[in-house]
C-alpha cells in the first residue's frame, strides 16, 4: 500500500514541477510526497476529527472526571467536599450490597451464556433450512429485542405479579384457589432470579439467533456440499462443519452477552422494582444509581461505577485476549 | 472472515443509532427547559415566563394546579407559567437534583423540606424569602418548620398531615372487627381475625423501601422519649437503647406475618397490584400511609364514590408499656421552593399557591389537609375531617425520619429496615447502619 501511494504521489509531484522550475526532481518529489502526506492527514482529521471530540468530550473526558470525583465525599450538590483518597473504594469493596449485587451479576453472566447460546443455536440451525413462513418466524424472533427494554420490563412485571395476569389466569384454571396461594414470580426469593433469566432469555435470545443466521450464512456450501458426497449425516455436518465454522460468531456474541449482562440495568430495574425482594436481584449498575441519585452519595457511586467499569474492562480485555485472539490473527493475516 | 466484519459494521451501526436516538431524545428535553427557564428580575411589565414542577401526575391535582397557573397568569398578564407535572420519585430523586446542579433549574418547584432542603440550602440553590413570605409564614403556623433552616425560610407547603392507617371499614365488619385498635396488641388481634376471614389483613408497598420502613418509624416514634426523638433531628444520634426496642417489637409483629403475599414485591403507588391498589380495589384490609393516601387510592378505582364511602382511618396504635408519647404522631406535607435565579414573579405565585383562598379549593377539590389552618375548614371529607382532629390532640409532631435525616442517613436507614422485613438483619443493625451513614456524611 505504502509503495503505491508513493508512486501515485511521484506522479503527481512531476506534473506539478512546471511550477517550480529551479528546483531538481529529488527536491519536487519530496514535496510533493510532503504535501500528499499533509492531505492525507488533512483528510484524516476532518473525517475522524468530529467524532474523535465527541468522543473525548462524551465518553473519556467523563470517566477520567468519575475517577477524579471518586476520591471525594460528594453529595452531589455544591463543591466536591472532603477528599477521602481510595476510602470510598475500600468502603465499597466491603459494602456486602455492593457484593451481593456483584454475585448476582456473576449469575446473570453465567446463566445468560449457558441458556442462550444452546438455545440460540439450535433455533438458528433449524431456521437455516428451507422453512416456510421463514422471513416471519426471523422477525417475531427478533421482535422482543427490538422491543424498548422498559417497555418490556413493565409489561412483564403486569403479567408476573403477584395478582397479575398470568396468576390470575392460573387462578381461573382453577391451580389455585386464593390469590394469595399464587406463585409470587417476582416476590419468591427463591423464584425471582429464575423469572429475571426467563424474562433476560426472551428479551435477548433474539439477537443471538439473528447473530447466529448470519454467521451460518458464511458457512461455504462447497463445504457442506462435500459433506454431503462423503456420506456425512445432517447432525454430523452440524457437529463438524457448521459449528466450528461458526466460532468466531458465537465469540462475538458471548462478548456482548457478558458485557451485557455485567451492565444489566433498566430492564431489571423496571421488572423487579429495583431489585425487589429484598436486593435479591439488585445489580451493581442499580447500586451505583440507588447510591447517587437516592442517597447522594455521589462520591461513593461513582467509586462503585469506577469498579463496575474496571470489571467490565478486564473481562473485555481477557476474553478478547484469550477467547478471540484466534478470530483477531486470522483476520489480521487475511489483509 | 468478512462476515465478522459486516457483523462488527451491523454491531457498531446499531450501537451507534442507538446513542444517537438517546442523545437526541435527551437532548430535547433540555431545549425545552432552557426555554422555559431563562429567569431574570424583569421589571413588572417585562414578559416573564416561570416553570413550576410539582407531582401531581394524575387528576383532580394536575387539573387543579393547572387551573391554578392559568388564575395567575390572568391576575398578572405579564406572566406566562409552564407547569410540568413530574412522577414523584423522578421528580424528587432525579429531575430536581440534576437540574439544580447543572444550573437550569425550574423556577418554582416541589420541596420536601427537612434534610434534604438543608442541603439545598448549603449549596446555595434556594431563594430565600424571609421577609417577602413574613406574612404567609404567620398566616400558616408551625407547619412552616421543615421549610425553615435556622430561621430563614426556603419555601411554603400548600399541605401537611400526619400518617396513619387507612382501611376498609365493610372488610373488618365482615372479619367481625368492631371499632379500630387502640394499641399494638389490639392491632394484632384484628390482623388474626382478618386472616381467619380470609382477607389480607395489611397492605404494605416494600418493594418501594420507604412504606415498609415507615412502619419502623411508628414503631421508634412510639418506643422513644419526645426528647430523644427530638435531639435526634439534629444530632444524628442513635445510641439510644430506644432504637433496638423499636426493632425488636416490629420483628415481632412481622413474624405474625400481617402483610399482603408478595409484599416484597409490591409497588406503594403504582397500579391495581400496588399497596393503594390492594386496599382500594378491596383486595386488603389496612394501609399504612400519609394524608395524600386518599388522592392515590381514588386514582386506582373506577368507582370512587363506593370508594369513599368505604373508607376509613386511624391513627397509629400506641405500644402498651414504651417510652414514646401516645399521642406522638410522624407527618410531613408538601411545598414549593424557589430556585436561587428565580424572578420574584416565583414569590408571587407561591403566595398566591398557598392563600387561604386557593388550599380551601385545594381541599374540597383535590382532598388533602392544607398547611392554612383558616382553609381547613374546607376539608369536606369527613375522613380527613378525623385526620386533621387527631392532627389538633397530637402532642408531638415529627417530620418522616428519612426527610428529617437527610437522604444519606434515610437511605441507610431505610435499607436496613427491609432487610429486618427479610429476616436477614437484627433490630440493632438498623441505628448501626444510620451511626455509620451519619459519620459518612
Amino acid at each position: 500500500m505504502t509503495v503505491n501511494r508513493e508512486a501515485s504521489g511521484g506522479e503527481t509531484g512531476l506534473a506539478g514541477g512546471a511550477q517550480a522550475p529551479s528546483a531538481g526532481p529529488d527536491a519536487t518529489r519530496a514535496e510533493a510526497v510532503k504535501s500528499h502526506k499533509s492531505r492525507h492527514w488533512g483528510e484524516i482529521t476532518l473525517f475522524t476529527g468530529p467524532a474523535l471530540v465527541i468522543f473525548a468530550t462524551f465518553v473519556i473526558l467523563p470517566v477520567i472526571l468519575a475517577g477524579y470525583v471518586s476520591f471525594f465525599h460528594w453529595d452531589g450538590g455544591g463543591d466536591l467536599g472532603k477528599f477521602v483518597g481510595l476510602e470510598n473504594y475500600r468502603d465499597v469493596l466491603h459494602d456486602s450490597v455492593f457484593l451481593k449485587s456483584m454475585r448476582n451479576n456473576a449469575f446473570i453472566v453465567v446463566m445468560s451464556l449457558v441458556i442462550q447460546g444452546p438455545l440460540a443455536l439450535g433455533v438458528a440451525l433449524l431456521m437455516n433450512r428451507k422453512l416456510r413462513f421463514r422471513a416471519a418466524f426471523r422477525t417475531m424472533i427478533f421482535v422482543p429485542y427490538v422491543v424498548s427494554e422498559v417497555i418490556a420490563g413493565a409489561m412483564w412485571r403486569l403479567i408476573l405479579d403477584q395478582r397479575g395476569i398470568l396468576n390470575s389466569a392460573l387462578l381461573q384454571l382453577g391451580i389455585f384457589d386464593k390469590p394469595a396461594d399464587a406463585i409470587g414470580w417476582l416476590s419468591d426469593t427463591k423464584i425471582v432470579m429464575w423469572t429475571l433469566m426467563f424474562v433476560l432469555t426472551w428479551k435477548y435470545v433474539g439477537l443471538a439467533i439473528i447473530l447466529f443466521l448470519a454467521g451460518l450464512q458464511g458457512v461455504p456450501d462447497e463445504v457442506l456440499e462435500a459433506a454431503a458426497i462423503d456420506g456425512a449425516s445432517w447432525w454430523q455436518v452440524q457437529r463438524r462443519i457448521t459449528i466450528p465454522l461458526l466460532g468466531p460468531t458465537i465469540r462475538v456474541w458471548m462478548f456482548l452477552s457478558i458485557i451485557g449482562s455485567i451492565q444489566l440495568f433498566d430492564m431489571a430495574r423496571l421488572l423487579t422494582n429495583n431489585g425487589a425482594p429484598f436486593d435479591t436481584t439488585y445489580t451493581m449498575a442499580m447500586f451505583v444509581i440507588d447510591r447517587a441519585v437516592r442517597m447522594r452519595q455521589y462520591g461513593y457511586a461513582t467509586a462503585a461505577a469506577v469498579v463496575l467499569f474496571v470489571i467490565s474492562l478486564v473481562a473485555a480485555l481477557l476474553f478478547m485476549r484469550f477467547v478471540m485472539r484466534r478470530d483477531n490473527e486470522t483476520e489480521g493475516g487475511a489483509v | 472472515m468478512a462476515n465478522m466484519r459486516r457483523f462488527g459494521v451491523f454491531a457498531a451501526v446499531a450501537a451507534s443509532s442507538a446513542l444517537l436516538l438517546a442523545a437526541c431524545s435527551s437532548s430535547g428535553d433540555d431545549k425545552n427547559n432552557n426555554s422555559a427557564t431563562n429567569g431574570g428580575n424583569g421589571s413588572q411589565d417585562d414578559a416573564v415566563t416561570i416553570t413550576w414542577w410539582h407531582n401531581a401526575t394524575a387528576d383532580p391535582g394536575l387539573a387543579f394546579w393547572q387551573t391554578v397557573a392559568d388564575e395567575f397568569e390572568a391576575l398578572h398578564p405579564n406572566v406566562t407559567v409552564k407547569v410540568e407535572a413530574i412522577q414523584n420519585e423522578d421528580l424528587q430523586r432525579t429531575r430536581i437534583p440534576v437540574a439544580l446542579q447543572s444550573g437550569e433549574a425550574p423556577d418554582l418547584f416541589q420541596q420536601w423540606g427537612g434534610g434534604e432542603m438543608v442541603a439545598q440550602v448549603a449549596d446555595g440553590y434556594l431563594k430565600d424569602l424571609t421577609g417577602l413570605v413574613d406574612d404567609d409564614v404567620a398566616r400558616l403556623g408551625g407547619s412552616v418548620a421543615p421549610w425553615q433552616v435556622d430561621g430563614k425560610t426556603y419555601g411554603l407547603p400548600y399541605q401537611f398531615g400526619p400518617e396513619g392507617i387507612w382501611y376498609r371499614p365493610s372488610l373488618f365488619e365482615q372479619a367481625g372487627i368492631t371499632g379500630t385498635p387502640a394499641t399494638l396488641s389490639d392491632l394484632s388481634a384484628d390482623v388474626q381475625k382478618l386472616k381467619d376471614a380470609g382477607i389480607e389483613p395489611i397492605a404494605v408497598g416494600a418493594a418501594d423501601g420507604w412504606p415498609a420502613a415507615h412502619w419502623w418509624y411508628n414503631f421508634a416514634l412510639q418506643s422513644c422519649p419526645t426528647d430523644v426523638m427530638q435531639s435526634a433531628n439534629s444530632s444524628l444520634d442513635f445510641s439510644d437503647a430506644c432504637w433496638t426496642t423499636a426493632g425488636e417489637k416490629l420483628q415481632e409483629f412481622i413474624n405474625t406475618q400481617p402483610f399482603n403475599t408478595g409484599f416484597a414485591a409490591t409497588s406503594a403507588q403504582q397500579g391495581a397490584t400496588s399497596s393503594a391498589g390492594l386496599v382500594a380495589n378491596g383486595n386488603a384490609a389496612m394501609e399504612l400511609m400519609g394524608q395524600w393516601n386518599m388522592s392515590v387510592m381514588t386514582g386506582l378505582v373506577d368507582d370512587v364514590d363506593g370508594l369513599l364511602a368505604d373508607l376509613s382511618w386511624f391513627p397509629f396504635p400506641s405500644i402498651d408499656g414504651a417510652k414514646g408519647d401516645p399521642t406522638a404522631m410522624l407527618g410531613g406535607g408538601d411545598g414549593f421552593s424557589c430556585s436561587a435565579g428565580a424572578p420574584d414573579a416565583c414569590v408571587d405565585l407561591l403566595k398566591y399557591i398557598t392563600s387561604d383562598d386557593v388550599l380551601s379549593r385545594f381541599a374540597a377539590e383535590v382532598g388533602g389537609i392544607p398547611s392554612a389552618p383558616a382553609a381547613q375548614s374546607a376539608v369536606a371529607d369527613p375522613t380527613l375531617k378525623t385526620i386533621a382532629d387527631f392532627m389538633g390532640k397530637s402532642n408531638y409532631l415529627q417530620l418522616w425520619l428519612d426527610t428529617s435525616y437527610g437522604p444519606t442517613v434515610g437511605g441507610a436507614m431505610n435499607d436496613a429496615i427491609i432487610q429486618l422485613f427479610a429476616g436477614n438483619a437484627a433490630p440493632a443493625d438498623i441505628p448501626a447502619a444510620m451511626t455509620a451513614a451519619a459519620a459518612q456524611q
